[in-house]
């Protein structure tokens, strides 16, 4: 059997795309990622800024009414991970985590991105040894101590004022002397009693024999090293599209991110469109990826119907 | 028989004592990652129940297990032979993957 339509990943894009082809009739199939289903605002609390939730709503929460309006019209929904795909030919082959193969005529790309890694040794021997990538997992077992988030964003500023509610004190550690984050979120931190702001600091080291127990940290401005003692570091800078899998056959630009056409989704390759977060590295919102998996399958549509 | 679950009250009996190796998952509602892996970890329950025993520890309930086994980032899952602890995972992983780590066990 050849379907019409594959949707790689799961979140606000696959979602979004998965309901607008499966109202438009495709019959879609979409592999959800076995343990990255629903994607990154899984790991998000309160969303305040998807329109239409006047008090905000769980991202989780949010994730799990896209999932069931997306079953709703018949998406064939596969908790499992697409481990092998060829998308070259006019029938696109696509292999999952449990041995099975799928044939389709088009193919969208939700996968998302995963989170970006300082890059240091001890940062890796240390995770889950006190370093996270994941507040709302992790931050409940800082209670009453001292932790660094290190990053400047959004997500680095949710992520630390968040982890108030657990830690004594906050140091947040960013490269520049100015939060990138909106600025709502940001005056919510710089206001925040708890939250000591590290400004022009990169982490150079993560020191611990079996936990973590200090960081290394250079002022950038002065070249100044200092070690100072934490028991917790949360990443937050920033993410890297998953585009590994797809890298060999799909056109990419310098950083990962699928090339698409223009203000399309269509990419390099014939049939196979891309949206969410694999695509975007300019906006990177929840709605704008829930936009996006929209016209993925507006593209998917269109082009199946010639 | 999907995982069942583990508490203070039963962690000795169910965990240190087990003639089996025993995998726990430290586990809490609101994480999503561990919500993820559950299901997966139901699988490997049912699956290979006769090798190990699969149980949860809900950290939210039972945060001094938590606490003395030095839990800082959940999904973290713990194999204990023995009374010991002989392997640690951490993080949500594919069955697949999770499958490659338990080899030894399962």
């Amino acid at each position: 059997m050849i379907r019409d339509l594959v949707i790689v990943g799961s979140g606000p894009a696959g979602y979004t795309a998965a309901i607008y082809a499966a109202r438009a009739q495709l019959n879609p199939l979409m592999y959800e990622g076995s343990v990255t289903a629903g994607g990154a605002l899984m790991n998000t609390t309160e969303v305040e800024n998807f329109p239409g939730f006047v008090d905000g709503v769980m991202g989780p929460d949010l994730m799990d009414s896209m999932r069931k309006q997306a079953k709703r019209f018949g998406t064939e929904l596969i908790t499992d991970d697409v481990v092998e795909m060829d998308l070259t030919g006019d029938i696109k082959i696509l292999k999952d985590g449990s041995g099975n193969t799928v044939q389709a005529k088009a193919v969208i790309l939700a996968t998302g991105s995963a989170y970006r890694e300082i890059g240091l040794e001890n940062e890796k021997r240390l995770s889950g040894r006190g370093v996270s990538w994941c507040a709302t997992c992790d931050g409940f077992f800082f209670r009453d101590q001292t932790i660094a988030v290190v990053g400047g964003g959004d997500s680095a500023v949710e992520e630390a004022t968040f982890l108030t509610k657990f830690a004594t004190k906050v140091v947040l550690i960013h490269r520049r002397d100015t939060l990138r984050a909106s600025k709502i979120m940001a005056e919510r931190a710089l206001n925040n009693p708890k939250i000591e702001m590290l400004w022009n600091t990169e982490v150079t080291d993560v020191l611990g024999a079996d936990k973590v127990e200090a960081l290394q940290l250079r002022n950038l401005v002065t070249g100044e090293v200092t070690k100072r003692d934490f028991t917790g570091l949360f990443v937050a800078i920033g993410h890297i599209p998953r585009s590994e899998l797809i890298s060999s056959q799909v056109t990419l630009n310098s950083e990962g991110y699928v090339s698409v056409e223009g203000r399309s989704t269509r990419t390099n390759l014939t049939g196979v469109f891309a949206c969410g977060d694999l695509v975007d590295f300019t906006y990177r919102q929840a709605i704008t990826a829930a936009g996006s998996g929209c016209q993925a399958a507006l593209d998917a549509e269109k082009f199946l119907s010639h | 028989m999907s995982a069942g679950k583990v508490t203070a009250a039963t962690f000795d009996e169910i965990v240190l004592k087990s003639s089996k190796p025993v995998l726990v998952d430290f586990w809490a509602e609101w994480c999503g990652p561990c919500r993820a892996v559950g299901p997966i970890l139901d699988d490997i329950a049912k699956e290979y129940g006769d090798k190990i025993t699969v149980v949860k520890l809900n950290t939210d309930e039972e945060s001094a297990i938590a606490i003395k086994y030095g839990v800082t980032s959940i999904p973290m899952l713990n194999v204990y032979v023995n009374g010991e602890v002989v392997k640690t995972i951490i993080g949500a992983k594919p069955k697949p993957a999770l499958l490659k780590d338990l080899e030894g066990f399962i």
